[in-house]
């Protein structure tokens, strides 16, 4: 440990005058304990979802029945989305890096509502248990997917109600964590601290607190419904009784689509935030970056119905959302560009983030442009509900948030922990993960254009080779996280302690002991300078 | 451990929560203006059957009650703590009277046989039963907003005995009251919308 510890006892350590123990976790309101637990939670949820879906790709390795039975296929897979959706991917870096470094960023010394900050993990947790119950009660696991479409989702006998109910308290934990990280970026920032002096994590997490805000609120109502249609025989959704399945479809989409950006803006503000520290020389075009967020939060709650192509609207309205669609390419496109600047000319050092980040563009890029492909109303039809849809979206949302996730957790590592994890392992890890990851879902986009259709039990013999080659990428994808998330292990427990600045990073994280104290800063820090002026900034170790 | 005050920030965080609450009944609304384009002859048999006067009775009392919960975060701020606990369980009386209202209306309706699922509504046409449906799911969603409401008044007017709620440190009832006008202000559209224009 550093000589900080000594004067200021790191977070991890009891306050002074307390005796510690579980209960100063599970009941803290220090934003870097609730950020930590978050974290941890996340990460075993993700395992959970990692090991769901090497299942589903066990079963699918060759046609006929490999390892389960239909119904139990059906059930995996809803349990995977629901999982790495509700529990990891929303969640993920907002409640967990954000938690920890929003405040630390901007000098604060707390969020606004610390209270209602470990409510909200609270909230999570009891969302995640119910959501485990539903597999254990009632009559079997959920088998919808994690869409939950009606009619199958109002008839089917297995424990959707349960499970609905879960994703309505996860829903009601992220709303409350983005209502609090809006209300600290308006009021806590530290003097001098101006809002063209934001890092660029915390624009991508002010973009993301202002979605979940706003859109979570309407799957809240949508998961209800399907509740009241089950248990109260409503019929809103029941042709039979005037209502309409079409409106659940317009409804959760008004949710779901924004809610891909909840998933990949903050992984965007990590990007953003570690390509300046190792091209050493400040981000292109902050001011861009910046409003590109907000763009992309704004034009993203406009396409939903590209979703619904197939599912019967008017010429007019396809048209409409396909052209809204292009348009929400245009401020993802332009981080993409500014980011490839920033690199330009740079003096890069490279590191084991930057490798997260540089796999971050290219996966990100395959998949966004793989979703202008989806967002055309004409190829769109060819390819609607096939695996090209599931390979476009784990490339936007596992290549771009999952790397980004990854990319901020080596990259965060050493201020947390005070620490510095095995560097040479990290970097074969992520080239290990990158491998595996395109050997995984790039045969999906051939699989998909040749007709191959998504969440099918068993395939037809032409379709094996490519599901052949998919399924022995996931097993060198997971070899590569399990060294990846073995390696940090072992830094946490063994690792060189380093320094205040390891990386030469000039936001303020960066200036606190690592780890940080229970209170981020001896005193309220000034700010002068913008996050990525590295004038006179050196790396400690 | 001292204790972190900022007035503005917990505006800030209520009318963020407001608009998460807006958002959720906007859900309905949508669902509402659909229904109604799509069925506007049935939407207009079915309203008949609801009762206007309730209806009007209950727009009065609400209206009413958010009046004296105004009148009650100004008593708060000119110093007058005793009046303004009075208001605050004036307003609660009158959610209650809302609810007891509200119990009527639908007992009535349900002694017609006309509720969810069951047989007699099932026999109207498909434009009707959406119509209840919807009458039940958004007048139920915004019975249990009143209930929430008039629990939370009942907390800040219990704070104020304390003495936690000061006529420097008001702003607990002050969201509260936002809450409250929130609550009357969804009342004031479903009432001309189930009531009224059909």
């Amino acid at each position: 440990m550093s000589a900080d510890a000594h004067d200021h006892p790191s977070f991890f350590q009891p306050l002074p005058g307390t005796k510690g123990g579980l209960a100063s976790w599970l009941f803290s309101t220090d934003h870097k304990r609730i950020g930590m637990l978050y974290l941890y939670c996340i990460v075993t949820m993700f395992l959970v979802g990692l090991a769901l879906g090497f299942l589903i790709r066990l079963e699918l390795v060759a046609p006929g029945r490999t390892i389960m039975g239909p119904q139990t296929y059906n059930a995996l897979f809803t349990l995977h989305g629901v999982v790495m959706i509700f529990l990891v991917v929303i969640p993920s870096i907002p409640a967990a890096f954000g938690n920890i470094f929003l405040p630390i960023q901007i000098g604060a010394e707390d969020v606004s509502f610390p209270r209602l900050n470990i409510l909200s993990w609270w909230l999570y947790i009891i969302g995640a248990a119910l959501a485990v119950l539903s597999l254990v009660t009632g009559k079997g696991a959920p088998d919808t997917g994690w869409t939950f479409y009606v009619p199958f989702s109002a008839v089917t006998t297995t424990n959707v109600d349960v499970a609905v109910i879960a994703v309505f308290i996860l829903g009601f934990s992220s709303i409350l964590t983005g209502l609090n990280f809006i209300t600290t970026l308006h009021r806590l920032r530290a003097p001098g601290m101006t809002w063209t002096r934001l890092p660029l994590f915390c624009w991508s997490l002010y973009a993301t607190g202002w979605i979940q805000v706003l859109a979570t609120p309407i799957l809240g109502i949508t998961v209800l419904l399907i509740f009241a249609e089950r248990v109260l025989g409503v019929g809103l959704f029941d042709p039979s009784r005037g209502g309409d399945p079409i409106l659940y479809q317009h409804l959760f989409w008004i949710y779901s689509h924004p809610a891909v950006y909840i998933m990949i803006l903050p992984a965007m503000g990590v990007i953003s935030e570690i390509l300046p520290v190792f091209a050493r020389k400040p981000i292109f075009g902050y001011k861009m970056i910046a409003f590109s967020s907000l763009a992309i939060a704004f034009a993203g709650s406009l396409v939903w119905a590209h979703h619904m192509f197939v599912s019967g609207m008017s010429d007019t309205a396809v048209m409409v959302f396909s052209f809204l669609t292009f348009v929400v390419a245009i401020p993802s496109a332009i981080k993409v560009f500014n980011w490839v600047s920033t690199l330009y000319k740079g003096s890069i050092r490279v590191e084991p983030p930057l490798w997260y980040a540089l796999a971050f563009i290219f996966l990100f890029s395959i998949g966004g442009l793989t979703g202008l492909v989806l967002g055309s109303a004409g190829t769109n039809v060819h390819v609607h509900d096939t695996y090209f849809v599931v390979a476009h979206f784990h490339y936007v949302i596992f290549g771009g948030m999952g790397f980004g996730l990854f990319g901020a957790m080596h990259y965060w590592f050493p201020k947390i922990y005070g620490r510095m994890y095995d560097k040479r392992m990290a970097n074969w890890s992520c080239l290990i993960a990158f491998v595996g990851f395109n050997l995984l879902y790039f045969p999906m986009f051939i699989l998909g254009l040749q007709g191959m259709p998504r969440r099918y039990y068993d395939y037809l013999p032409k379709y094996a080779e490519g599901h052949f080659f998919s399924t022995m990428g996931s097993w060198v994808l997971a070899t590569g996280l399990l060294l990846m998330f073995w390696n940090l292990w072992r830094g946490i427990r063994h690792g060189k302690p380093v320094g205040r600045n390891p990386w030469g990073a000039a936001t303020l994280e960066w200036m606190a002991p690592s780890p940080p104290p229970h209170h981020n800063f001896d005193a309220e820090p000034v700010v002068t300078h913008g996050p990525y002026d590295f004038t006179g900034v050196k790396p400690d170790a | 451990m001292h204790e972190h005050r900022d007035y503005e920030g917990a505006k800030i965080g209520m009318w963020l929560f407001l608009f998460t609450e807006v958002l959720l009944f906007g859900g309905l609304f949508l669902l509402y203006a659909v229904f109604l384009h799509r069925y506007p002859a049935e939407f207009h048999a079915a309203g008949k059957e609801l009762s206007r006067t309730f209806g009007t009775v209950n727009t009065v009392v609400l209206i009413t009650s958010s009046l004296f919960m105004a009148l009650a975060i100004s008593a708060l701020q000119r110093g007058r703590t005793v009046l303004s606990q009075r208001l605050v369980l004036l307003t609660v009386a009158l959610a209650g009277v809302f609810l007891v209202n509200k119990f009527f209306e639908w007992n009535a309706k349900i002694g017609h046989g006309i509720y969810p699922d069951s047989p007699g509504l099932l026999a109207l046409p498909p434009g009707e039963m959406v119509f209840f449906n919807l009458y039940y799911l958004m007048t139920g969603l915004h019975g249990i907003h009143v209930v929430i409401g008039g629990a939370v008044l009942l907390y800040g007017w219990h704070l104020m005995r304390v003495g936690r709620v000061t006529p420097e440190h008001f702003v607990f009832l002050e969201n509260g009251g936002l809450y409250w006008h929130l609550v009357d202000l969804v009342w004031i559209y479903l009432f001309p919308l189930f009531y009224l224009v059909v």
